[in-house]
């Protein structure tokens, strides 16, 4: 089973929830953070890292003796990446979304692979928990096919639990693409409440069941709480705000170990997920 | 003309919520929303539609199934696995490449327009705002924010404005490189926890990778004072400017409720000074 916990608005607790889920269940399970443009759970995790690995995407490189300056490689490239001017080729590689229509369209075979540098893959555990995450190169806009090359460490026949980005475009899709349940994570806030309509359209569209997970659930408005009985979205979980709690992630310690009550909570919110997904 | 970029790596450290109390203070500005993905800054400044546009980023593919002969060429070129068996294509998998629709032997490919999001020109109490909405699952977030600031750039020439405050996305990717691109400096607002410095000192290589000048304003500083100092103390060394610390107080969340930002809630509260105080260093800082 592969579990993704999304939230269109950032900093409501997907990385809490996430976390402390995985480490409440402890055995047979993976956490990927799929947050590569700005990973956190290996800050509360520390997992012991024991591989890193970088991961590069095609660009091309034009061999210049066989160019014949056709211009179909410029014509082809929807990205603007590379374009034939007077005598020469110029490649943009920071443009360049690895499509490989130049290299396939060169008739005179002057268009070869080169890597660009996304960022790292780092492989890691701790107990009984396997934690992998992608770095996104600062400075690299394109963080898509990071993600999948994170995302290609799931584990579905044991349990995967995937932390995945704000927002609701193409790398959230990434992250939630193909897992079996998400679990949305949001704030009873006005921001909360709309960015949480987005995720789940988000969620519609990937045809994906889901359920909520209401944090900070005394600090705003009952309006998130309405709108999910309203469209049949399971709340699943509630965390109260505590200043202890803020403090304890503040400081990168687990809440399960603050407040030892919640870890039952998260075992229970396993469970859940588990008959919602068998259903 | 000054555009600042409010921005802060990881998400939820405040950016709009501040956003919408500068509104109060700035004079002569243009409101600009670049968090496309999740815009939330018109949801305290209450606009007035003015102007609404299609945004058309870019292409999806589609097989016209009468033409297609099955033969493959297209699922075999396909690096986004985006044609199915059946030869149908998943318009989410889809990154608008155009490589099946260039090189189908049958020309069975269309590759229409996509529109894939709205942009919008707006009245707001506190002066023009130009917004958008990115559609659900799409792609293109970039090239929207660079739409959105071009917009928020002429309309500031038109009206003979002075600044355009522009509300930015989280992350270092696609979006934040749109965002930043070309600003008199930007604001990283962060607050004082393992996660929000990490990510803050990613977003300070950013902005030193791209040189635009870094100011550094902590959130809820009170929450954890060791953090704090940590991450004032890394933005020094880097060059990022410290302007400000902002405490740990329930009123944003209850102006937010109540559709307001701080200053509309309650003219005179602390916090509302410390906000006027970092506004004031920004000025300084940017010139306007």
């Amino acid at each position: 089973m592969i579990i993704s916990i999304a939230s269109g608005k950032g900093g409501t607790g997907k990385t809490t929830v996430a976390t402390n889920l995985a480490l409440s269940i402890d055995s047979d399970v993976r956490l990927i953070d799929c947050d590569v443009e700005e990973p956190n759970a290996h800050l509360f995790i520390r997992p012991i890292f024991n591989k890193t690995e970088t991961v590069y995407t095609s660009v091309p490189e034009v061999d210049l003796k066989k160019c014949n300056q056709c211009g179909q490689c410029g014509d082809i490239c929807q990205f603007k990446a590379i374009v034939v001017i007077a005598d020469t080729v110029l490649t943009f590689p920071e443009l360049c979304h690895s499509c490989g229509g130049c290299m396939a369209v060169c008739p005179e075979g002057a268009v070869t692979e080169t890597g660009r540098e996304l960022g790292v893959v780092r492989q890691g555990y701790r107990n009984g928990l396997e934690f992998i995450h992608g770095e996104l190169r600062v400075g690299e806009a394109m963080s898509p096919p990071l993600i999948r090359a994170v995302r290609s460490f799931s584990w579905p026949e044991k349990l995967t639990i995937i932390d995945a980005p704000p927002g609701t475009s193409c790398p959230v899709i990434a992250a939630m693409k193909d897992t079996d349940f998400v679990l949305l994570v949001t704030e009873p806030t006005p921001f909360g409440l709309y960015d949480l309509k987005l995720a789940v359209g988000a969620v519609q569209a990937l045809n994906i069941p889901s359920g909520l997970v209401i944090n900070r659930s005394d600090i705003g408005d009952h309006k998130v709480q309405a709108y999910a009985n309203e469209i049949g979205l399971p709340i699943l979980m509630e965390i109260p705000f505590d200043r202890r709690i803020a403090e304890a992630y503040s400081k990168g310690e687990m809440i399960v170990d603050t407040m030892p009550w919640l870890k039952d909570a998260f075992l229970k919110l396993y469970r859940d997920i588990k008959v919602l997904v068998e259903s | 003309m000054k555009e600042l970029v409010v921005i802060s790596g990881k998400g939820g450290t405040g950016k709009t919520s501040l956003m919408a109390a500068f509104a109060s203070l700035a004079k002569n500005k243009v409101l600009c929303d670049a968090d496309v993905d999740a815009a939330d800054l018109h949801l305290i400044t209450a606009p007035t539609l003015r102007e609404r546009h299609a945004f058309q980023g870019g292409h999806t593919a589609i097989i016209d199934q009468e033409k297609c002969t099955r033969c493959g060429v297209c699922q075999d070129l396909c690096k986004w696995s985006a044609i199915g068996d059946d030869f149908e294509i998943d318009p989410i998998a889809c990154e608008g490449c155009g490589v099946c629709f260039y090189l189908c032997p049958e020309q069975a490919v269309d590759f229409p327009l996509n529109t894939c999001g709205e942009w919008f020109i707006s009245d707001t109490a506190f002066g023009p705002m130009v917004h958008a909405r990115l559609g659900i699952a799409e792609e293109n977030s970039g090239k929207l924010v660079s739409l959105v600031r071009r917009k928020a750039r002429e309309l500031a020439e038109s009206k003979h404005l002075d600044i355009i405050l522009t509300d930015g996305p989280p992350g270092v990717g696609c979006p934040v490189i749109a965002a930043v691109g070309g600003a008199s400096g930007v604001l990283i607002v962060t607050e004082p926890t393992v996660s929000g410095k990490h990510d803050m000192e990613r977003v300070v290589q950013l902005a030193a990778h791209f040189k635009i000048p870094a100011m550094i304003c902590v959130n809820k500083f009170d929450l954890n004072l060791d953090q704090t100092n940590a991450i004032e103390g890394f933005a020094e060394e880097n060059n990022a400017s410290c302007l400000g610390r902002i405490p740990f107080d329930p009123i944003f969340t209850k102006s937010m409720v109540q559709g307001q930002n701080i200053f509309e809630y309650d003219k005179a509260s602390e916090t509302g000074k410390a906000v006027k105080q970092l506004w004031d260093k920004i000025r300084e800082k940017i010139g306007c």
